[in-house]
């Protein structure tokens, strides 16, 4: 049980970003995905996670993964501790309690959403992973509006689901004070820009 | 699952296309003037064309709000089906929208001067054709999810969708109201209900999986 990809290309917007991507995650390891803005991190994890479709390449074990992205999928009129049930009873898996109690949250379990900081909204939305009981977390960007003290909780977090035989796939600009994690640079795999007039297929009409 | 339901509940918009069903009630009157049988005759009609524009007032939320929040890409990777996300959202706009519009339909009918054949007519024919208005509803929302500000763009999709429960449904009231045999009428608003809820829901996972790429 394992994550593999293999000669991976993937496209945002009929634009191809990256080609050739390679690499396999065996439970217990982890992968960091570096690069600047808009070289195709977010759409590698959207590939990954079976959202979009790949120009070409497999992605192996692509069905175990737990997706987080920008957006924490919070309904503002819940409570913190309703948003996180909601999401253990779709994925049938998972303690609510623990997970509020690994991320802080319990003091503010009752509270509205919609009353919660940014940096609160991303610890409720990480707590959700805790709730998947999927083996491989798929995260963009997953520090964004965190502080210093959130930060080493999440790279807790991260090291504790490893340890569980888990795995992680994670897309960032910072350090995440994770030293065994695997880095793969993505500038390395920026897809050759096609030649005006190369394409012109059928899709490409539409674009 | 049931949570969902939930979720659109706490997300507002619950009363709102019951409330427009009842002014619009209310108003036809006042517009056509008091003459009970110019009220009479057109009564099946009014209903349901304000029961069509009630429910398209709440259709742009069945996507639109999970897009914005992100929830709906953690729902397409949850193990639930999105088929089946479909079909329990549009029970929950129907729980919502449609089946209070079915009950205070009487009541409406009683300011239309609707004949008393036709009330238990009328609440069938709502009953089993407003299942049909979500569930294409919702296929209509699916396919404008993306769309900035779709609403307008959903309802020019969607009303052309909802002619044959209109004017089956409409059919049925008016029938069973001169106490006409209802046969033809019932048996096709149940077909297209079946029909809607059978392959609607496939149809609207593809789509969304399409327009969430």
């Amino acid at each position: 049980m394992g994550l593999r990809v293999c000669d991976l290309a993937v496209a945002r917007g009929g634009v191809p970003l990256l080609e050739g991507v390679n690499f396999a995650l065996a439970p217990g390891q982890a992968l960091v995905l570096r690069g600047p803005n808009g070289c195709g991190k977010t759409t590698l994890l959207r590939v990954v996670a079976g959202l979009q479709p790949a120009l070409s390449g497999t992605v192996e074990g692509g069905e175990a993964v737990a997706y987080a992205a920008h957006a924490d999928g919070i309904k503002a009129t819940l409570s913190v501790a309703e948003n996180l049930s909601f999401w253990g009873a779709v994925y049938g898996a998972g303690d609510v309690k623990a997970a509020l109690e690994r991320m802080n949250l319990r003091a503010l379990s009752g509270r509205a959403a919609a009353t919660l900081s940014a940096g609160q909204k991303r610890r409720l939305g990480l707590a959700r992973l805790l709730v998947t009981g999927r083996p491989v977390w798929v995260l963009d960007e997953p520090t964004v509006s965190l502080d210093a003290a959130s930060v080493a909780l999440f790279a807790d977090l991260v090291r504790g689901h490893l340890a569980a035989g888990g795995m992680a796939l994670i897309a960032t600009h910072i350090d995440l004070g994770l030293p065994e994690a695997q880095e793969l640079d993505l500038r390395a795999h920026k897809a050759r820009l096609p030649e005006p007039g190369d394409a012109g297929g059928f899709d490409e009409a539409f674009l | 699952m049931r949570d969902l339901r939930l979720a659109l509940r706490a997300g507002g918009g619950f009363g709102l296309g019951l409330a427009f069903f009842l002014i619009l009630a209310v108003l036809v009157p006042l517009g056509v003037g008091p003459e009970p049988e110019v009220l009479a005759r057109i009564a099946p009609g009014v209903l349901w064309v304000g029961a069509l524009l009630a429910c398209l007032l709440s259709l742009d939320r069945i996507f639109a709000l999970d897009y914005e929040d992100g929830s709906l890409d953690l729902l397409a990777t949850a193990p639930l089906p999105l088929e089946a996300v479909v079909a329990i959202k549009a029970l929950a706009h129907w729980i919502t929208t449609g089946l209070p519009l079915v009950l205070v339909s009487p009541v409406l009918g009683l300011l239309l001067f609707l004949p008393g054949a036709a009330y238990g007519w009328l609440i069938v024919a709502l009953l089993l054709g407003t299942p049909a208005l979500s569930m294409i509803g919702a296929f209509g929302a699916a396919l404008t999810v993306g769309v900035k500000r779709g609403g307008l763009l959903l309802s020019l999709l969607v009303l052309p969708m909802y002619v044959p429960t209109l004017v089956f449904g409409a059919e049925l009231v008016s029938r069973g109201a001169q106490g006409l045999s209802v046969g033809t009428p019932l048996a096709l608003l149940a077909g297209i209900t079946a029909g809607a809820a059978a392959i609607l829901p496939f149809a609207a996972a593809l789509v969304l999986r399409i327009n969430l790429r």
